[in-house]
């Protein structure tokens, strides 16, 4: 991933401060700080219920915080809510659109929602169309739209104001493959055109795509990053990779050695976490011999991002038990 | 902010129109309930079943049941000749009054003694039972007065005597047909839960599919929301109301004697305040379900304590005092005032007055739920 040229004027699109949220004794969001920049495609990576979402409707003016601050585009998120509203993009993985209208009619909608001038109104109309690559469809009900046309219809008019910043929210969650390429093929070509992406997900493959990244979890910031830093610098420990019949058998066996930290099944292979790569390898492989088992590899593996993060997160728990 | 109004009306009216489920809601659903609920609101008491217990079966007997069959309001349907009969027919409500003349009757009355005559009532309905008491009740005077009249020209005297007649006319409902009071109270009722109903699930739908985040990240105001979604179906309940008052006019006959603008121009503040009621059920609902339960659970006592069916001046203090907050109070006064007795504005201020500061309440409260629940 290259950085994209609009990225060297390093103007500051979204910038937290301390930002918390709680509901009742509940903290959904920790004392969180981070900035982006413009132009970047910056993704918050967390499993279900980590408080990504609630980051995200604090940024868009739905949340007030319940401490801390926060800029989206130079506006402040708790006095100039609807400031942002008229200046960002919002899509979630629900694909905000009336089923019961045709395309066109929700292009109208979301148009006059956005006050686009009456005479740039068919132009931009053409566009999103054009977007999502629905030209046969103009005058068909949403209803009978593929998921992978919705959700590019929905982001279209979520985008139809041209706005600077834009936020997804899970925007692949549900979609194929094949679309969900697609789909960051566009968000490619925004970023590329100077507009900064603030984009949560669980996919790992898709925050590979990001130019930088924060883990949170438990509304903790774990890490923040560029993939590559997350999986050589944050990442300090090694993964070695065994294959062998019948791994899930071992797994017990194997993190009872002094060297391995924690292992976990990667479909039919074990990922192991170590400190001390040479050793962990000697005492596999004294393990495996005095099973007198012979059919079997160890590999040390570049860490991939779910490795980082599985890791992070028994670091935190492992963490957080203690106290 | 006009053009972001604006794109809610019409998405509204839209998403209304072609639902061929709402659209029949909308237009068929009031013609049904106006022409049923017609038919039902009667209270007027005529061709009451009876039953005849004659056990003197005399002349004189027979004489005063045809007094009774001759009027309108009573129709012998059984004639029975046993007591047992008699418990029976009134505990399975076959008639809803037995009749009885005792053996005798006829002798005493030629002897000129006491006879007497007996009406056993199903009680259970007092009203009415209580108005059948009294038509009997006329029917046997006029019946006495012929007796007294033959005997005595019997006797070769011709009587003549003072008469003291009560001459009765009645106002705004001349011929006294209840269901002239009633109509205008079913339009009411039919507009109130329509308008309820349909602002009742305006929000909470989009909060369903998820639109409603998309709303909430937009650059649309909550009072624009809000009025953009009052101002559609304000205008399908205004036609609705239109609907059933022509019905109502044609099919059954309700005089309409005030100005149909006046009868718009206060409902239309009506509406407003039960739209208001409904947005404010829908912005506090989170299912559609939850919405549709709130809807009748306020509307039973809206209706109930109205006026429709029991005059609020007949209820307990305290729960007078409870009808003031109650919108429908003021709009049964509009309807039936400018149906029945067709007042102007110059009496009518004084109901619009309170549906405008109800509807306020209703709207602001709505408004700022709205608010609170995005916070």
């Amino acid at each position: 991933m290259t950085m994209n040229p609009s990225m060297e004027n390093n103007q500051v699109a979204v910038a937290v401060n301390d930002l918390e949220k709680k509901f009742g004794t509940f903290t959904a969001v920790n004392h969180i700080n981070f900035e982006v920049k413009q132009g970047e495609i910056f993704g918050f990576l967390g499993p279900n219920g980590a408080g990504k979402s609630t980051t995200i409707r604090m940024l868009c003016g739905i949340y007030t915080p319940t401490s801390g601050s926060g800029t989206v585009g130079g506006f402040d998120i708790v006095k100039e809510q609807f400031k942002i509203k008229e200046n960002i993009g919002y899509m979630s993985q629900k694909f905000s659109l009336y089923d019961d209208l045709t395309v066109e009619e929700n292009i109208d909608f979301y148009s006059r929602i956005y006050n686009i001038p009456k005479n740039e109104r068919k132009k931009r109309k053409d566009e999103t169309i054009e977007l999502a690559g629905i030209e046969d469809f103009r005058k068909s009900l949403t209803s009978t739209l593929s998921g992978g046309w919705k959700q590019r219809l929905a982001l279209g008019c979520a985008i139809i104001h041209k706005p600077k910043i834009i936020f997804l929210d899970e925007p692949t969650s549900g979609v194929d493959p094949i679309t969900r390429a697609n789909f960051w093929d566009i968000i490619n070509k925004m970023a590329a055109a100077g507009r900064t992406i603030f984009v949560t997900t669980h996919y790992m493959d898709e925050a590979e795509n990001c130019n930088r990244l924060v883990m949170i979890y438990h509304g903790t910031m774990i890490a923040m990053g560029t993939p590559e830093e997350m999986k050589t610098k944050v990442m300090k420990s090694d993964i070695l990779e065994i294959i062998m019949p019948h791994a899930e058998n071992w797994l017990d066996k194997i993190s009872q050695l002094s060297s391995i930290k924690e292992t976990a099944l990667f479909g039919i292979n074990i990922h192991a976490v170590t400190d001390n790569a040479q050793k962990a390898i000697a005492e596999l492989n004294g393990l495996f011999q005095s099973q007198s088992l012979s059919d079997y590899s160890v590999n040390k593996i570049k860490a991939s991002l779910e490795d980082v993060f599985v890791s992070l997160i028994e670091n935190y728990d492992a963490e957080h038990k203690e106290k | 902010m006009f053009e972001r109004i604006k794109a809610i009306i019409i998405k509204e009216f839209k998403q209304v129109l072609r639902d061929p489920r709402m659209k029949s809601v909308i237009l068929i659903s009031p013609i049904i309930q106006i022409i049923l609920f017609g038919y039902a609101a009667n209270k007027d008491i005529d061709f009451i079943p009876t039953a005849i217990y004659d056990k003197d079966n005399t002349k004189e007997s027979r004489q005063l049941l045809n007094q009774f069959t001759f009027s309108k309001y009573f129709v012998p349907k059984y004639y029975i000749n046993s007591e047992a009969e008699e418990d029976f027919m009134l505990d399975k409500g076959a008639v809803s009054v037995v009749l009885r003349i005792d053996r005798g009757f006829g002798r005493n009355i030629k002897a000129g003694n006491d006879a007497a005559v007996q009406l056993a009532l199903d009680g259970t309905d007092s009203n009415t039972a209580m108005t059948i008491a009294g038509y009997a009740d006329s029917i046997m005077s006029a019946y006495q007065y012929d007796v007294l009249i033959k005997d005595v020209s019997a006797l070769g005297i011709s009587l003549s005597m003072p008469n003291v007649d009560l001459r009765q006319r009645a106002w705004f409902n001349e011929n006294l047909i209840s269901r002239n009071y009633y109509l205008p109270g079913v339009i009411a009722s039919i507009i109130t839960i329509m308008s309820l109903l349909l602002t009742a699930m305006a929000i909470v739908r989009e909060k369903e599919i998820g639109t409603m985040e998309q709303l909430t990240v937009s650059p649309l105001r909550p009072l624009e929301l809000i009025f953009g979604k009052l101002l559609p179906f304000g205008v399908i309940a205004l036609a609705q109301t239109l609907l059933i008052t022509i019905l109502a006019i044609l099919w059954f006959h309700l005089p309409f004697r005030g100005s149909l603008l006046l009868l718009l121009l206060g409902t239309c503040v009506y509406l407003f305040t039960t739209l208001g009621a409904g947005l404010l059920i829908s912005t506090n609902s989170s299912t559609q379900q939850e919405a549709m339960m709130t809807v009748f659970l306020f509307y039973m006592p809206t209706l109930l304590l109205s006026g429709f069916a029991y005059p609020i001046a007949n209820m307990p203090q305290v729960i007078q005092w409870l009808t003031v907050v109650n919108p429908m109070r003021y709009y049964l006064v509009i309807v039936r005032g400018i149906f029945l007795k067709g007042v102007g504005m110059d009496i009518l201020w004084m109901q619009i007055l309170p549906l405008l500061i109800i509807g306020l309440v209703m709207t602001s409260m709505s408004v700022l739920m709205f608010k609170k629940r995005l916070a």
